[in-house]
């Protein structure tokens, strides 16, 4: 088997995992994390990022990631739990009381894999910043990674840390945004034109790069590998990643209406049927 | 009775600086971030000895408080200073998720904390910071009364393992306490031992606290005095203890008696040992442009004001 239909495969069971999740609590953000699945699965299981699923909090002489928008916990912690970070049994704890898998992550209650808390949009950014400065200064050439809602961009803390990321050349960093076009209240579109997000990103003095299909596994992981390769090159380096929220479900595709919202037993039916099982469910 | 004697007015904000600037030289964790006011804040000396582990972030607050949040992981200590007004109401979400919420070692650093900041008026002059910062679970909070403490202060909260709010001020003011003080979180300092009215005070109100127990004093009034630096964890025992031997308390501090040093102590005695209390305090205000003498004065922040406040709860024991 090529190691990209590994991948596809393993996304595919982390597609099931966000929909079962959501389901059974009736509630969570399915779109953005389908939207997402191949991206995670790239950067945890396609070698792009070095790291230790015994996990420090730390993350010295690893690569770390961030997730800036939290609300796409489900396939954060669908990938770390099929990557060794905690029992993917555990996956069944989503969003119930006195589990350690929040609505949106948190470190509070000590999951394996999370590093900061988000939710609160806006403010992964920063956080991904200053833990790519401790590396310079730890002198540790290992990368921080970042991701991004496209929407997430109108909260302006984002632009305070994108010019400071530039100005100081903080160029172990690679931040990812999720274009897929969509947020809660409707299309970025109708809700606050973002204009073109590439001028934007190099008119802060960014180096930025794109891959034009996030939901293709191959072209994530070329987009990726690409992204590595300019870094320590004195600039930060961003990626303009277009997905489709909501993807591999047809249903779901296309629409902001499941940002956040849980499919019925029914359509939950239609979706695993879209997506068959292939590492086993938990 | 004990003197207190001022060797030399200076202000608190020099008092961290020369902490930080010790830290820089033992502590090679700690890192230090400013949105632009490094001169306000004092951090000239740590930066020139220590340029590699100084962040610069301009006028920008939120990524400030974000970027210390991630410094901490990697294991660097970082003491972010601005204006108590800016590191608190401004950034209230980013110090609640990224740093508290996340229980990140982050020290939030606020200098030209009340109307002591003087000139600048009331947009600068934040008298609800303390509130803002008690109220976060796992935070500390910690407000210094002179050079000397404030100093010690930011040695001993680099050892602390957790996010504290270290609060300072402006202006120049009396420097009384111990220069080689050791400075212990969440316990108080006893300065006066007395019988009919316990003094609780905090920040620039401590040498203002003195002052009126001398006079007190002068008029047969004995008062107990109690300089608490740290608002939370806050030490319930030396007040209650306090308390239950003269059966009233006056509290005095430079913020809103909403949310402040006062309401905590209420608490406590509510739930150990109700007494009449008084609150020196700003009275749910803002304040306005002055000097930082004629603020206090304007405000109900002085001895004088803890000497009315003493004379009304006397009655009411």
């Amino acid at each position: 088997m090529s190691k990209i239909k590994e991948l596809e495969d393993f996304a595919t069971q982390v597609r099931r995992d966000i929909l079962r999740q959501v389901h059974k609590v009736n509630s969570g953000h399915p779109g953005g994390s389908l939207g997402c699945t191949e991206f995670f699965t790239a950067l945890y299981q396609g070698g792009i990022m070095e790291h230790k699923p015994e996990f420090n909090m730390d993350g010295k002489e690893e690569d770390i990631f961030f997730l800036s928008n939290g609300h796409i916990s489900p396939v954060f912690y669908s990938v770390l739990a099929r990557s060794g970070y905690f029992p993917v049994d555990e996956l069944n704890t989503f969003r119930l009381i006195d589990s350690r898998l929040q609505g949106h992550p948190t470190t509070h209650e000590g999951l394996p894999g999370i590093r900061v808390a988000s939710g609160s949009l806006g403010q992964g950014m920063s956080v991904a910043l200053g833990a790519a400065q401790a590396k310079k200064l730890n002198k540790d050439n290992h990368l921080v990674f970042a991701l991004l809602g496209d929407g997430e961009l109108q909260e302006g803390q984002n632009w305070e840390a994108i010019m400071y990321a530039a100005g100081n050349k903080v160029d172990n960093l690679i931040a990812t945004v999720d274009l897929n076009g969509q947020q809660i209240d409707g299309s970025t579109e109708t809700v606050l034109p973002m204009g073109n997000m590439k001028a934007k990103f190099e008119a802060f003095g960014w180096d930025v790069m794109e891959i034009e299909d996030g939901n293709d596994m191959q072209k994530v992981i070329d987009g990726l590998t690409e992204a590595k390769s300019r870094t320590g090159k004195g600039k930060p380096v961003c990626i303009l990643m277009t997905t489709v929220m909501g993807n591999g479900v047809d249903f779901m595709m296309h629409t902001h209406a499941w940002h956040g919202k849980a499919p019925n037993d029914e359509q939950l039916e239609t979706a695993l049927t879209q997506n068959p099982e292939t590492l086993g469910d938990y | 009775m004990k003197t207190y004697i001022d060797t030399g007015k200076k202000d608190t904000r020099s008092g961290f600086g020369a902490g930080l600037t010790e830290l820089g030289r033992t502590n090679p964790n700690v890192v230090a971030l400013c949105a632009d006011l490094v001169g306000s804040l004092k951090m000239q000396d740590f930066i020139d000895e220590n340029p590699e582990r100084f962040f610069q972030t301009g006028i920008a607050e939120a990524n400030m408080m974000g970027m210390a949040a991630g410094l901490t992981i990697g294991g660097k200590i970082p003491f972010a200073g601005t204006f108590a007004n800016f590191a608190t109401g401004r950034v209230y979400d980013q110090i609640r998720q990224s740093i508290a919420y996340s229980g990140k070692n982050v020290k939030i650093c606020a200098s030209h904390s009340g109307v002591t900041l003087g000139e600048d008026g009331a947009t600068h002059q934040i008298l609800e910071d303390i509130g803002l910062m008690k109220m976060l679970p796992g935070m500390t909070v910690i407000n210094t009364c002179d050079f000397n403490q404030t100093k010690a202060a930011t040695l001993a909260i680099a050892e602390h393992d957790g996010p504290v709010y270290l609060r300072f001020g402006r202006p120049k003011v009396a420097n009384f306490t111990a220069e080689d003080q050791k400075f212990e979180i969440g316990k108080a300092v006893h300065l006066y031992e007395g019988e009919d009215v316990t003094i609780i005070a905090t920040g620039h109100l401590v040498w203002e606290a003195i002052q009126a127990a001398q006079k007190l004093s002068e008029k047969g009034i004995s008062a107990d005095v109690i300089n608490i630096h740290t608002i939370k964890p806050l030490d319930e025992k030396a007040i209650i203890r306090s308390v239950k031997k003269t059966g009233c308390v006056v509290t005095a501090e430079e913020h809103n008696f909403l949310g402040g040093l006062g309401e905590s102590v209420a608490r406590t005695l509510a739930e150990n040992n109700p007494a009449p209390q008084e609150f020196v305090a700003t009275q749910d205000t803002f304040g306005e442009s002055g000097t930082p003498e004629q603020l206090m004065d304007k405000y109900g922040l002085n001895a004088e004001a803890i000497i009315k406040a003493t004379e009304k709860v006397l009655k009411r024991k």
